[in-house]
């Protein structure tokens, strides 16, 4: 799933990264908990989270995260937005609680990341 | 370790308490990291660690230093902070034991994960701690696979 469709299935507004639109994301994970996001993210992830500070963005770039959603009508701080301009990380404001946001993700085929819980479901 | 002239070494200093600036060495050693070509995947665990031991600093001591080397078959990070120590190294070692504090935890961290996700991440990871005094933590990452085996 592209950026771009991501975008339009979330009603989202790209706020930075606007040259990655068309980049394809194939996994997603939400969480607003950074300590987890930093234990099983794994690279090109697409974090959905409801953090606003500034170490959201630092930890998108440590993870090497695709982009970022914020949701439920939260933005990054000031220093977390300049961050991202700075590393080139594409951030999207959705409107949607993040269960809504990862359901729709989800029903539209886009996977979480795999973990060893899942492997048994 | 003997100063060699293959060997880049650097030292950051980290002070506790400061937020805004935890992931900001973690940044630095990633740039470093990818001007050698090392692979992707031995910086990014290098990245994780470097930032796991950041935040630990940042929400636990009053202040640290970072020492970070990197030679031909291997980078080292040797944090040492001045702060309020681990009592019982094994139960931090845990995942989901935390003592930070909830103002912490509204900030999305604090969850218990940080040493056990430096271990994950490292080939070589000890942590040394008095109480009263401080930590420090080694974390050693081989550049060749078939050395950590």
């Amino acid at each position: 799933m592209t950026l771009k469709e991501i975008i339009h299935l979330l009603q989202a507004e790209l706020i930075c990264g606007e040259s990655h639109i068309n980049d394809n994301i194939e996994f997603a994970g939400g969480s607003d908990l950074m300590s987890d996001v930093l234990a099983f993210a794994k690279p090109g992830i697409l974090l959905l989270t409801g953090l606003s500070n500034s170490q959201s963005v630092r930890t998108a770039d440590i993870i090497e995260a695709k982009a970022i959603v914020y949701v439920r009508g939260k933005k990054p701080d000031p220093e977390g937005l300049k961050l991202a301009k700075k590393k080139d990380i594409p951030i999207l404001l959705t409107e949607f609680m993040m269960y809504t946001a990862c359901g729709l993700l989800y029903s539209h085929n886009l996977p979480g990341v795999y973990s060893e819980s899942d492997k048994k479901s | 370790m003997t100063e060699k002239e293959n060997v880049l070494f650097r030292k950051f200093e980290i002070q506790g308490k400061d937020f805004s600036r935890a992931g900001s060495i973690s940044s630095k050693i990633k740039e470093i990291l990818q001007e050698t070509g090392i692979s992707n995947s031995i910086i990014r665990r290098t990245a994780i660690a470097t930032y796991e031991a950041e935040l630990n600093v940042v929400m636990y001591a009053d202040k640290g230093i970072l020492y970070f080397s990197l030679d031909p078959d291997s980078i080292r990070l040797k944090i040492d902070d001045k702060g309020k120590g681990i009592k019982d190294i094994s139960l931090a070692m845990k995942e989901g034991y935390s003592t930070a504090t909830e103002e912490y935890r509204e900030m999305g961290f604090g969850a218990g994960m940080g040493l056990p996700n430096i271990k994950k991440n490292a080939d070589k990871f000890t942590v040394s701690s008095y109480v009263g005094k401080g930590t420090t933590l080694e974390i050693l990452f081989y550049l060749n696979n078939s050395e950590a085996l």
